[in-house]
């Protein structure tokens, strides 16, 4: 048994198109533990991507073994995955991925509808959390009434919702000017202050050196994994 | 369960065009299929009320020459039916319910400074039901106490009622009608006629057989007609008719033209055939318009389903179960389905109620909804959709998260 929160060892992940197969991760080993801040870099098209969305349990890896939170996610069935992906991960990505039609309160209440919380309890905790992210007055906004950095918020938020073990993003400034992609930086680095366990991929070094641990992925393969410290 | 009716109506209220299409497809299929047969039923019924006109299922007879030689009798030989025969036909004849002779003429009737040469038929009392000849209010047929007794009791077709009394009524006003002083019983209610074999029922008065041979002195039936217990046995009534007049005025019983029968059951079996052969028609073009309908509502459907696979997939990464998703999906078509369904037959009962009051009524029927064609169109258009719906949903909804956020 292990303590980590994330749990990898030979993690390959082979995207088969058919006429070519592309091995975006040729074996990754990799474990966080409780209250870590994980900033994950490399060059584009190294398999960060690739890494975190097997981490999120979005994609199934072709080969090795993988515990989140303990738990052997390879061997769980597509209803034991959505739970996992319900409960143990918040997901946040470049693009938003927020329901168009719908307002930020819906948004955010969405995972909770999914994990069966009751209406009170969810208006509650929603109006709570975007509270917290600086959008209390935003609650009835549709996303395409909001910027792009309040978008991230709303996105943050809903992956703040069910309370989960570990925050994955994935980019989350990418698509943010510099001064709106540092307020969403300082949010991260708040909750990990909080305790929360935190994986962020990122072009930015700067950024990544608010992190508390920084792991280099270069040709699927995690070339480097340092206190952040040390990054020069 | 709230939750997902509050998804829906969020849904639905922002796609409005595609909702709308769906909505309306169904809506096209479903007033197209039921306005379809129950036109096709209102024309039915009303081809058999303007049939029943001419009589309730009833035969008409006429004796006429013979064509066979029999017991050394040549052809050509004239069948002369009296009264008495009629009175044997009656008797002898298992199978008939009413049978009355008929006896024509055309007589002159004076009213006041009025006159007019007026077509009449002398009749039993049971003539006037056989021939739905329904009178007015405050009217009535000759009854069979004017035939037993010879009284010069008269029944108006309404047309000449109008053309001698106008507006004022009729029924009690004593008319000289063939040098003797007749009272009028009671005025044709107007009805719906579309076949006759002599003048039209409006035009026409009648009064008590009895009576007419005694003022004319005719002694030979124009013609009879006879009702049978039912339709379907008016063939061997006729027979057995056919069987009585050929012993008692000595013909062929196989003489088809000594006695020259019109059976209007065969007019109403040969309608029931039509109207079935009819429907069957509408219904395939029915189902064809469903079919269409239904291609309409799947294709949009499929639509809706590959715009929404991102959102399957961003659902599906924040936890969604498959049964979540397929059931938004359902909940969904079944409410559009219902929706478009209940337009539709509100449309369509609409054009039924208003339909009749065109004026149109005696040529084309009144439309008459069947519920269970009605039901039946909604639910094959609803199955259509489900199904359209329901497949592609789950095979996005089977996808990775990933992959489906992606597309
Ligand atoms: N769905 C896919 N099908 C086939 N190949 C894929 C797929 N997704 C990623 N790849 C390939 O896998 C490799 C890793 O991609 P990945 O998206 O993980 O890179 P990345 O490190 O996130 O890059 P970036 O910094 O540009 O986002 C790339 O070579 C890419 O072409
Ligand atoms: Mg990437």
């Amino acid at each position: 048994m292990t303590s980590d929160i994330i749990h990898m060892q030979a993690i390959r992940k082979v995207y088969d198109t058919g006429k070519i197969k592309v091995e975006a991760l040729k074996g990754i080993d990799l474990a966080v533990k409780p209250g870590e801040f994980v900033a994950i870099v490399g060059p584009s098209g190294s398999g960060k991507s690739t890494l975190m969305n097997l981490i999120g349990c979005l994609d199934t890896p072709t080969d090795g073994r993988y515990q989140l939170g303990g738990e052997d996610v390879s061997t769980l069935d597509r209803d034991a995955l959505a739970d996992v992906r319900n409960r143990r991960v918040g997901f946040v990505f470049q693009g938003f991925n927020l329901l168009p039609q719908i307002s930020a309160f819906e948004n955010v209440e969405m995972p909770l509808v999914f994990g069966g919380v009751g209406l009170r309890e969810r208006k509650q905790r929603v109006t709570e959390l975007l509270d917290r992210v600086g959008l209390g007055d935003r609650m009835e906004h549709k996303p395409t009434e909001l910027s792009g950095g309040q978008m991230q918020r709303v996105a943050i938020a809903r992956a703040l919702a069910m309370r989960p073990d570990v925050i994955l993003a994935d980019e989350p400034t990418g698509n943010l000017d510099t001064s709106a992609g540092g307020d969403i930086m300082q949010l991260f680095a708040d909750l990990w202050a909080q305790g929360k366990t935190l994986v962020v991929i990122t072009h930015d070094m700067t950024l990544a050196r608010r992190a508390s641990r920084v792991v280099e992925v270069r040709d699927g393969r995690i070339i480097r994994d340092v206190a952040s410290a040390e990054v020069a | 369960m709230s939750d997902i009716l509050r998804q829906l109506i969020r849904d639905v209220r922002s796609q409005k065009l595609r909702t709308f299409l769906t909505v309306f497809g169904i809506v096209w299929g479903t007033v197209a299929v039921t306005l379809l047969l129950a036109f096709g039923r209102g024309l039915h019924k009303q081809m058999i009320k303007n049939s029943a006109g001419l009589g309730d299922r009833i035969a008409i007879a006429w004796p006429a020459l013979t064509s066979i030689p029999f017991e050394g009798l040549g052809r050509g030989r004239r069948i002369r039916v009296r009264e008495e025969h009629i009175e044997a036909v009656r008797r002898q004849t298992p199978g008939i319910v009413a049978i009355s002779s008929e006896y024509n003429e055309t007589l002159k009737l004076h009213y006041g400074m009025k006159t007019v040469a007026v077509d009449v038929s002398g009749v039993d009392s049971s003539f006037g039901a056989m021939r739905n000849l329904i009178p007015e209010a405050g009217g009535r047929f000759i009854n069979p106490i004017d035939v037993r007794e010879n009284r010069r009791a008269l029944f108006l077709g309404d047309k000449i009622a109008k053309d001698i009394f106008g507006k004022s009524p009729a029924v009690g006003k004593t008319v000289i009608f063939g040098g003797s002083p007749f009272l009028i019983v009671g005025v044709l209610q107007e009805k719906v006629q579309n076949s006759s074999y002599n003048s039209r029922d409006e035009g026409r008065a009648y009064m008590p057989g009895t009576t007419f041979r005694a003022l004319t002195g005719a002694k030979y039936v124009n013609n009879f007609i006879y009702q049978p217990v039912s339709p379907s046995e008016s063939e061997s009534v006729t027979a057995a008719v056919r069987a009585t007049l050929a012993r008692a005025l000595r013909f062929d019983p196989k003489d088809k033209e000594a006695l020259s029968v019109w059976d209007t059951a065969e007019q109403f079996k040969f309608l029931d055939v039509f109207f079935l052969s009819f429907r069957l028609f509408l219904g395939i073009v029915g189902c064809f318009t469903l079919i269409v309908g239904g291609i309409g509502v799947s294709n949009i459907m499929n639509v809706v389903v590959e715009e929404r696979t991102k959102e399957i997939g961003i659902k599906m990464a924040l936890g969604a179960r498959q049964r979540w998703i397929m059931r938004q999906f359902l909940f969904e078509t079944i409410l559009i389905t219902a929706l478009g369904g209940a337009i539709g037959f509100a449309i369509s009962f609409a054009i039924c109620f208003a339909v009749p009051k065109l004026g149109a009524t005696e040529f084309v029927g009144d439309p008459e909804i069947s519920l269970s064609v009605a039901a039946l169109t909604a639910l094959v258009l609803g199955a259509t959709g489900l199904l359209a719906g329901y497949f592609p949903a789950r095979e996005a909804s089977r996808l990775d998260p990933v992959v489906a956020m992606k597309l």
